[in-house]
């Protein structure tokens, strides 16, 4: 092991779940044993939310329900901007309504093995128990769902499983549940129990005799930078894909709420944890500022597949199905194109690594939907896809009803994150995370549909129930700006934003932000090695001390200023993507989005070593260029017994 | 609690808000333009009396006056239709200046540059449109109501004004160039009308409009007529 | 990653294939800048070069600010973020119309608008959305909130976190699930208030309406939803609707006219059952 990059600590541990019951019963005994916080005594208690995606929005409306003072921090000017907006395709949910065999065990079980035996059982069988009432929910809040013609509820298979227990409105399910979520928040706010503060954005935490109790954010209109208290924190800031420079996440997602709690003691899981999603739309130019996303629902009738001969360059409508190499078909025969997302992206890199790709550079796949065409007709795929290949036909020029649409993969989702227990608490106490900010459900890969199923849990249900047990001991003693904790905080993030502008080298912001996500997309992206990842470690600090010194922001302070945001975001990410080399270094296993090139079966599939690696990575970050701390959290799998992942 | 608002028996009046609404204000030009639009109907078809000759013009034009003798006083019935159109012309014109007040306080300062993508040609004249209609309903007023306008002036018997007014090439040409705008007034606003009164949709959108175009056609078909009859002397 | 094999050409991809589209646009932009609120404003013009086709509009704006804040000039600030039609973040109105539905040639956001609409040497000029209830905040970007705002006054069915009854016991039929799962795609992005000669928002209120009034579960509101969500608008300062339709004719999802009708007729009802605005 590497032991210059990094030390190990005390092992870490959740204490939350009761393990004296059986896995069925933990979620209610823990709501049993967790202690409730008198209604009367909820006004007095404050609850600081930042983020309204479905994690924030769900969390922040249920807790203002229930009584709660929330403050609500985002930086877009609508909460209902959250990049949960963009999700396309399905929750899922253990209702069983097809009776093909679904149950909240098969779904906690699928959720498991799909995460690759990196997730901690008692947290994946709560999110599939509270999964059917998710459903409940926002049908209550008027989610538009698809429906049937009886009018009951439609349901589709997704990503990789083998019932259909997806739930889905066309291709815009996330939008759908957001507006839900949100509209439950706004109705919060017009009954005053939610105060909202639009286009802050969250620069530090602030932590108070160990707990804590407030943020230092920034008004991104008039550049004020000013301290907001409370009994606890909820950070619900989505994750760090963006750290790739290209990914499918919006401009403005970032890591720096989660990285500044880093900072201040949380500990960060499994860092390296990334998911490529398989079905976005490949790579254009250097210009190009984000990549989209075609939901993977368009793997149930489009059928992948690249040339058998290298360098063919033929009209794909020209090349005869013998010529053609179905690969995912091939390889996989029992789920064909509905593999998992981490089996679907390597194996476009792998034909694409053979010379075997289309369109520009050969960086692409075909999807193709020809067959599904004839023998749904057009009409049924309009319906079903016709949003998606409206939007794939405005990005590329290119008719996808004429001609198969062209695939790549691409930086998705972020499965690691700030280290929570059972109750969602993450290492420094008051201080919470829920969606995907945390590291909690999704172990090394998340399955499809699931993203969306974790941020409403995590909001509506999960949080609500367990920061009670928190909030008991409050309200804590008050505190105000002449705490010396809090005037430091105060101070740094004020300097540090003179910091950003005063440099006035030579280079924006976005010009590091791309050099950075192109070293990481190479060195630590769909294939990561020990050769690749120590380039990655030398070069990081390389590009930070750059940063540092050559930076140019132009504007000042005093007023809504994007590229001043972006620097500070940038600089963030430039240190998360250390600790994620970090993490993919020390890790000498493949697991799930994590492919390690030495770790492999002789097939080429991802090969993992629980004997060494079943376990959680925390990290803690150490000031003063310290290397970071390793804190292991053994998983231990009571009910799915560990196995090789096999999708043949 | 913004959570179920539950009307209060006492708060039956409804606040100066609802009142001063802009949809209150749509449906005012809604129904007065329904009004106008029912009276144009009975008077285009009055208008074909004039090719039943100059008596049935004449008498149907003194008939108007005297509906409803003798049980009430001459002139009753004209004169509460003409209540009722001066009211819903003002409500018309009231409604238009409300909203167009509205719009102005909306957007004090217009775009540098501004195209319209969708509206018609009809719907954009709306306004301006409609002032030049006004504008004309005067002038039509002094011209074959009161006379005064008229080359044969007053005294003298709608049909020699009306034949008087055409036989000029020019007052034919104001009529012409008035009621095709509002044809066009007419086609924006009947949809409209079905539109603010909560009656269209995806389905009824192609017959309304389908609709609109016919009834405009034939409302001012009808009306025009009689000017190019008097013009190419089929009336005379 | 932008690497052009050999001989990749793609047949029918040519307008996304480097070699065959070169970076070949310059274009001259006019822009809006405004400082701040109290900014009187004025048009700037900026050339940029080196346009591809492939570029969306934004992608092209970042061009031109990357150059701005090398010159150490303020860049364009606009409003952007999920770059694939569905935040609604976005919002610019170009040449005239907004999000540039004058020149996509089908319903757009700006993010979703891409370069090979324009040709080499056109002159564009960009404007924030204006009215009176978007107050701009700098250059192009302007405060929404009035949006939120109505939606606070009722758009939203009133199911507090677990009390929901199983999913199942809620029928809607597939034709009204659908007609509401239309309206609910508004994004709020404003266009439709841009686009409206009155810069009303009745679009944007009509589609919320409809969207949960086509739904059981929102009928017990339905009378108190309209009424209230109406009067906020009018409160914002927003104009009223004179059914013109440029609005759906600007909208990115293609929100219809029929919402606005729905609305009305909700609205009419609801008045008559006795429905009045809260103060």
């Amino acid at each position: 092991m590497p032991l210059d990059l990094f030390t190990v600590g005390d092992p870490i541990a959740d204490t939350k779940a009761p393990m004296d019951v059986p896995i069925g019963e933990r979620w209610s005994t823990r709501r049993f044993r967790a202690r409730l916080v008198n209604p009367a005594n909820r006004r007095k208690l404050t609850v600081i939310v930042v983020g309204t995606g479905l994690a924030g929005g769900s969390a922040a409306a249920t807790l203002g329900e229930a009584g709660y003072k929330v403050k609500n921090f985002w930086f877009h000017d609508s909460p209902r901007r959250a990049h949960s907006v963009a999700a396309q395709g399905g929750i899922n949910a253990a209702k069983n309504y097809r009776n093909d065999g679904d149950s909240v065990h098969r779904l906690f079980y699928d959720t498991v093995k799909g995460g690759d035996f990196r997730s901690r059982e008692n947290n994946v069988h709560r999110l599939a128990e509270v999964s059917v009432n998710i459903i409940d929910q926002c049908v209550a809040q008027g989610v538009p769902f698809a429906r049937e013609y009886g009018g009951l509820l439609d349901n589709r298979s997704f990503g990789g499983a083998q019932v259909s227990r997806t739930f889905y409105a066309r291709g815009q399910t996330g939008q759908q549940l957001l507006y839900g979520a949100y509209q439950a928040l706004e109705r919060q706010m017009a009954a005053g129990t939610v105060e909202q503060f639009a286009r802050h954005e969250m620069l530090d935490l602030i932590v108070i005799d160990g707990r804590a109790r407030g943020i230092v954010a920034r008004n991104l209109i008039t550049g004020e930078v000013s301290t907001h208290f409370a009994d606890a924190v909820v950070l619900a800031t989505g994750g760090y894909s963006n750290v790739f420079y290209l990914s499918t996440n919006a401009k403005g997602s970032n890591a720096t709420a989660i990285w500044r709690a880093h900072k201040r003691g949380a500990y960060f899981a499994n860092p390296c944890y990334t998911q490529i999603h398989p079905t976005c739309i490949p790579v254009k130019g250097d210009y190009q500022s984000k990549l989209t996303l075609m939901s993977e629902s368009l793997r149930n009738d489009g059928r992948v597949w690249v040339p058998k001969e290298r360098g063919d360059t033929r009209d794909p409508r020209d090349i005869p199905e013998g010529e053609r190499d179905y690969y995912l078909e091939r390889i996989y025969p029992a789920f064909g194109n509905l593999v998992p997302r981490d089996i679907a992206s390597r194996q476009a890199k792998n034909v694409c690594d053979e010379g075997r790709g289309v369109g520009p550079g050969g960086l692409g796949v075909y999807l193709d939907f020809g067959d599904a065409m004839k023998r749904l007709g057009r009409p049924a795929i309009e319906a079903k896809y016709g949003n998606l290949f409206d939007m794939y036909a405005q990005i590329t020029g290119e008719d996808p009803y004429e001609t198969p649409m062209r695939i790549y993969p691409a930086v998705h989702y972020t499965m690691g994150g700030l280290w929570v227990d059972y109750d969602l608490q993450s290492t420094i106490p008051g201080m919470f995370v829920i969606g995907e900010a945390n590291f909690s459900d999704h172990g090394a890969n998340r399955l499809g549909a699931s993203a969306l199923m974790q941020g409403l849990a995590d909001g509506y249900f999960v949080l609500p129930n367990t920061i009670n047990d928190y909030l008991a001991d409050g309200p804590f003693e008050k505190v105000d700006d002449s705490h010396p904790a809090v005037a430091e905080a105060l101070q740094e993030v004020q300097g540090r934003v003179q910091k950003l502008l005063s440099i006035n080298g030579n280079r924006t912001p976005a010009s590091f932000h791309r050099e950075l996500g192109r070293l990481m997309w190479d060195l630590c992206g769909m294939e990561r090695s020990e050769e690749s990842l120590r380039k990655a470690l030398d070069r990081i600090p390389e590009i930070r001390q750059e940063f540092w010194t050559n930076l140019k922001v132009s504007g000042d302070e005093n007023t809504i200023n994007p590229t001043l945001e972006h620097a500070g975001r940038v600089a963030d990410f430039i240190e998360l993507a250390e600790l994620m080399c970090v993490d993919a270094l020390h890790r000498a296993e493949s697991c799930g989005g994590h492919f390690r090139a030495e770790s492999q079966t002789p097939e080429g599939e991802a090969l993992r070593d629980d004997e060494n690696f079943a376990y959680v990575a925390a990290w803690e970050w150490t000031p003063e260029g310290a290397p970071p701390v390793l804190h292991r959290e053994a998983l231990e799998y009571e009910y799915v017994h560990l196995a090789q992942r096999s999708y043949k | 609690m913004a959570v179920v608002t539950v009307t209060q028996p006492g708060q039956r009046r409804a606040p100066k808000a609802a009142k001063t609404s802009s949809v209150f204000k749509k449906v005012v030009m809604a129904v007065s333009g329904i009004i106008l639009v029912l009276y144009l109907i009975a008077h285009m078809i009055g208008n074909l009396k004039v090719f039943a000759g100059r008596e049935s013009f004449n008498g149907y034009s003194h008939w108007i006056r005297t509906i409803g003798e003798p049980a009430v006083p001459a002139q009753t019935t004209l004169t509460i239709i003409r209540i009722v159109l001066l009211a819903a012309v003002i409500a018309h014109i009231w409604a238009a200046i409300a909203l167009w007040r509205q719009a102005k306080r909306a957007r004090p300062n217009g775009y540098v540059t501004k195209k319209a993508v969708a509206q018609s040609y009809a719907s954009r004249t709306m306004r301006w449109g409609g002032v030049i209609v006004g504008l004309f309903v005067v002038y039509h007023i002094l011209d074959l109501t009161m006379g005064v306008a008229n080359p044969e002036g007053p005294g003298t018997t709608p049909y020699d004004r009306l034949v008087a007014g055409f036989s000029n090439p020019l007052i034919t040409a104001v009529y012409v160039i008035a009621l095709i705008l509002l044809g066009m007034h007419l086609r924006h606003g009947i949809w409209s009308a079905t539109q603010t009164l909560g009656q269209s949709n995806k389905r009824r959108e192609r017959t309304v409009n389908l609709f609109a175009l016919v009834f405009s056609v034939v409302l001012i078909g009808g009306f025009l007529l009689v000017p190019f009859s008097v013009l190419f002397g089929l009336v005379g | 990653m932008t690497a052009t094999r050999e001989g990749a050409t793609f047949a029918s991809g040519t307008a996304t294939d480097p070699a065959m589209a070169p970076h070949n646009m310059t274009l001259t932009l006019r822009i809006w800048r405004q400082r701040g609120p109290a900014d009187k404003g004025r048009m700037v013009t900026y050339q940029v070069e080196d346009i591809s086709p492939d570029m969306s509009f934004l992608e092209m704006l970042d061009v031109l600010n990357e150059k701005l804040i090398l010159a150490g000039d303020d860049p364009v600030v606009f409003d952007h973020d999920c770059r694939e039609g569905i935040c609604g973040s976005c919002g610019l109105m170009i040449n005239g119309t907004a999000h540039g539905r004058g020149t996509s040639g089908g319903p757009t956001t700006t993010c979703q608008l891409h370069m090979r609409k324009f040709k080499d040497g056109d002159t564009i000029d960009i404007e924030p959305w204006r009215a009176t209830a978007f107050p701009v905040i700098k250059d192009l970007s302007v405060d929404r909130s009035a949006l939120d705002r109505i939606i606070q006054s009722g758009g939203y069915i009133s199911a507090p976190t677990g009390t929901a009854p199983e999913a199942h016991s809620i029928l809607v039929p597939k034709k009204d699930s659908d007609a509401a799962f239309d309206a609910a795609t508004c994004i709020g992005c404003g266009a439709c208030v841009a686009a409206c000669p009155n810069a009303s928002s009745m679009l944007f209120t009509a589609a919320k309406v409809s969207h949960l009034g086509l739904l059981p579960q929102g009928q017990p509101e339905r009378n108190e939803r309209v009424v209230n969500m109406v009067a906020q608008q009018d409160r914002e300062g927003f104009g009223g609707c004179t059914n013109i339709g440029e609005c759906s004719a600007a909208c990115p999802k293609g929100i219809s006219m029929e919402n606005i009708s729905r609305l009305n007729h909700d609205l009419l009802g609801a008045l008559r059952a006795g429905a009045r605005p809260k103060s």
